[in-house]
């Protein structure tokens, strides 16, 4: 911490005691989290038809595997991925997605060793496909995820992904899987890998199915304490879009993978979609900051915020804030497909410069982000005010 | 000058996380479980949170260690050349493998059928006598831990067998209790037998949320425990561990392994890396092979040019990260019921041993670690000394200067969280305690008065002071 920021960490400091709990005119923390949870909800659920969407197109692929078929299966995946971007700015606060009984690992557990799930080049017996003794169900396949090894993954949107792609060898596009590798008499398990994807992708329905009902409005669940949560509720909210923003967004998915310029470390590696899963991020963060989410129909929501929550306390705060989280999406929509390119080259490859100015922006919100908590008078973050 | 530059500003940081909170006076409940470096975290996150005030540079790094702590390695040769070199013997193939989201293992289920083979539990083996440097005298065949998998072409040492026995006893209030002891045996065996006189130590992957803070805190402060259970006089008799560490080339204080067996995290790390995942190291070149197995031996490395399969500077990265996983505040310090239980474990002598809280000082070695550890008043609950725990814990198996029958006090921060990351609350060396009143039960030998105090107290008194626990 320089001298400047700690003086102004510690007038932040005074401001909030003499203020009181945040309010605003017509905006406080009770509102923003009710609407907050008005947008999680709808997250959910424009995920959850989505997934259902996917799950029939995938159901029609194992029914008469054929080319077209798998084409619409992949797009349905893309589609799909869209909205559940978005919804991860709802992490990181042990909430229903993450909380000791939450299905996050099942969901979108990632990097994902291939092998775990089914053969690889130069290994046609792996993975649990290849174990004709093993019972392919919902049970076992949730409890195989994670098992001996964090990469051990054989649930969730990247293994529905590497059933559809398969590995990518293709410098210039993504993994391109033969729908044959489904077909009776043309591949080994093909009957079990048909059911591997359609148990996969059930699965996956019912988990996004029980983080809708968390979020459900009107009954007793989760949402319905998070409603009631005042503050403590906009403190989570911050910890999710800032923990998302620097340590997930920017570090894990980002400068891990420009450290490494290795494809193993690409977010979605198979079917070369990393570049919309930090768009869908980063808008996830923005529409968290600013009370909006435009649904998979086209409608749009918008409610009270916290852009608003914080102008009332500092709006020159605030603006700062809603210029920055709108850089990062702008940052992040001119990276280019393949990531897996992208990210390769010398410092100053075009590529990764992109990568890296997207980084720079995102990291640059998570502090705005702690001096937005600050102004509110909250500090129990997983960030502190540096 | 730049030099001098630098560190007042790194005093002006110290003087202002002390006036944000790191200060006993500003946090009496101990909420700031790791001072100023404290996260705000719990469910399924809880333990993964690097600490609250690194640097943008060090969050970088942090990232990047994470990377290759929780990555699969793979047999070579492989077209992965950044993780090659699996094996050929091993137990996970990556550092998650055991320690899940930073996280703590468990015991299989021991009433599956067929059973399930450990994964996070790993099997310690020596033969009676000391090494070269005072250490444990692997076992011949063997070495000194055992593995149950190998690459293809490489036998596998083995499989462990686990039965379980019920131990009964019951509180003084007349309610029941049962306790599950563990039977260790090894079948399948792929070089013949093991030593007629083979030790056998049980070890769970502990979780690592505050490890750097430990092995910042002064090792005067572990001293003065010892000297200060000494002067008590009571059955409580702390011992340090003086151990071998390869890095710093001299005996150290014991601080990591469940008996204090090794000094650093840089040696812990690297060890585990050759040991259970057969990743080759500068300080460890060549994979545990004994000279009984020739199919080990001959199999291919994964190292470029003949050099470790791990490099210095990312295996320094791994250590890093590790040591910047943050402890999480306490919850729920605020309940009556907590508060209680939080009397009831000093009244039953529970912080002679797990000696709640120290100001860190200097880490062992700059380059592996933040100053950000530094100068804080953290809250682990723990002596690092080591403790006769009886025989109903001991594994017979001595390591360094720890007996058979001693063991390290495992800190208790964190313990509330594992259940949110791991799904489980297992307990102990070998993971056998199912939660703290478990846990607590298995307590004999000096902390038998303590054990007996917990017999007599009642429901809830037991409740409260499980819920102290759980809320660290």
């Amino acid at each position: 911490m320089n001298k400047r920021q700690f003086l102004q960490a510690g007038a932040a400091a005074i401001a909030a005691l003499a203020l009181g709990p945040a309010r605003a005119d017509g905006v406080d923390p009770g509102a923003v989290a009710r609407h907050y949870a008005v947008l999680v909800q709808a997250g959910y659920d424009d995920t959850l038809a989505s997934a259902l969407a996917l799950q029939a197109a995938v159901q029609a692929f194992a029914a008469a595997p054929a080319a077209p078929a798998l084409a619409t299966a992949r797009e349905a995946w893309r589609a799909a991925r869209e909205v559940y971007g978005q919804t991860e700015a709802f992490r990181f606060y042990g909430g229903p997605i993450d909380d000791g009984q939450g299905p996050e690992g099942r969901l979108n557990a990632w990097p994902l060793d291939e092998a775990y799930i089914d053969s690889v080049r130069g290994k046609p017996g792996a993975g649990l496909v290849n174990q004709p003794k093993l019972a392919i169900t919902k049970a076992t396949l949730a409890r195989l995820n994670e098992r001996g090894g964090e990469e051990n993954i054989s649930t969730g949107w990247h293994a529905i992904e590497f059933m559809l792609w398969g590995q990518d060898f293709d410098d210039a596009g993504p993994g391109d899987r033969s729908p044959d590798d489904f077909v009776d008499g043309r591949a080994p398990n093909a009957d079990r890998r048909r059911r591997y994807l359609l148990t996969v992708s059930e699965l996956l329905v019912d988990d996004l199915r029980r983080l809708s009902a968390a979020w459900a409005p009107g009954v007793r669940n989760y949402r319905a304490r998070f409603e009631r949560g005042g503050v403590e509720s906009v403190r989570k909210m911050i910890v999710g879009i800032g923990s998302l923003s620097r340590g997930e967004l920017a570090g894990e998915r980002m400068e891990v993978a420009l450290n490494t310029q290795d494809q193993e470390d690409e977010h979605s590696c198979f079917s070369d979609n990393t570049h919309r899963d930090i768009v869908a991020n980063a808008l996830g963060i923005e529409n968290v900051w600013l009370g909006r989410y435009a649904r998979r129909d086209g409608s749009v929501l918008q409610g009270a915020s916290l852009r608003e929550l914080v102008a009332a306390r500092d709006a020159a705060l605030a603006e700062r804030v809603t210029r920055q989280v709108a850089a990062s999406v702008a940052a992040a929509r001119a990276i280019q497909a393949p990531f897996d390119r992208e990210i390769v080259g010398a410092k100053d490859a075009p590529g990764r410069q992109r990568v890296q100015k997207t980084i720079d922006s995102v990291v640059q919100q998570s502090r705005d982000f702690v001096d937005a908590a600050t102004a509110l008078g909250i500090r129990r973050l997983t960030l502190a005010q540096p | 000058m730049k030099r001098l530059g630098l560190a007042a500003l790194a005093g002006l940081a110290l003087a202002a996380a002390a006036s944000r909170g790191a200060a006993p006076d500003d946090d009496p409940a101990g909420i700031l479980t790791g001072g100023a470096t404290t996260v705000f975290a719990d469910g399924r996150n809880a333990f993964s949170f690097p600490l609250a005030t690194l640097s943008d540079e060090e969050r970088t790094r942090f990232a990047v260690g994470n990377s290759f702590f929780r990555r699969n390695w793979v047999e070579a040769p492989s077209s992965t050349a950044a993780r090659d070199g699996l094996g050929p013997h091993f137990i996970a193939r990556s550092c998650g493998g055991c320690h899940v989201q930073d996280g703590r293992g468990a015991p299989p289920d021991a009433t599956r059928r067929p059973p399930e083979a450990p994964v996070a539990l790993l099997m310690r083996l020596s033969v009676p006598g000391l090494g070269e440097h005072g250490d444990v005298r692997p076992e011949p065949v063997y070495g000194d831990q055992f593995n149950p998998a190998a690459v293809p072409g490489v036998r596998p040492e083995g499989r462990v067998t686990i039965r379980v026995e019920p131990v009964a006893g019951r509180f003084a209030d007349g309610t029941r209790y049962r306790l599950m002891r563990p039977v260790y045996g090894f079948a399948e065996l792929g070089y013949g037998p093991m030593a007629a006189d083979v030790l056998v130590g049980p070890r769970i992957a502990p979780q690592l949320a505050g490890v750097g803070l430990l092995e910042a805190i002064p090792e005067a402060e572990i001293l003065k425990n010892a000297a200060d259970q000494a002067a008590a006089g009571g059955p409580v008799r702390g011992q340090p561990n003086r151990v071998w560490d390869d890095l710093a080339g001299e005996r150290r204080l014991g601080r990591f392994g469940w008996k204090a067996n090794v000094a650093t995290l840089a040696q812990q790390t690297a060890g585990a890396f050759v040991g259970d995942i057969g990743i080759t190291s500068a300080r460890h070149p060549q994979p545990p092979c004994t000279a009984a197995q020739a199919d080990c031996r001959a199999a291919p490395g994964g190292g470029r040019d003949g050099g470790p399969e791990i490099d210095e500077r990312t295996l320094g990265d791994v250590v890093f990260y590790q040591a910047m996983l943050a402890p999480a505040a306490r919850r729920r310090a605020d309940d009556p019921r907590v508060q209680r239980g939080q009397a009831l474990f000093h009244a039953a002598g529970c912080a002679a041993c797990h000696r709640p809280s120290y100001v860190t000082g200097e880490s062992p070695f700059p380059a592996l670690a933040s100053p950000k550890l530094a100068g804080q008043r953290i809250h682990p609950y723990t002596d690092l000394l080591l403790h006769d725990l009886g025989e109903g814990l001991a594994d017979g198996r001595p390591d360094f200067q720890a007996s058979g029958r001693q063991w390290k006090t495992p800190p208790l921060w964190g313990l509330g969280l594992i259940r949110g990351v791991n799904g489980h609350q297992r307990l102990l060396h070998d993971g056998r305690a199912d939660g703290v009143l478990e846990a607590v039960l298995w307590h004999g030998g000096e902390a038998e008065p303590a054990r007996q105090h917990v017999l007599r107290l009642n429901r809830a008194e037991r409740d409260a002071l499980v819920r102290f626990v759980e809320s660290l």
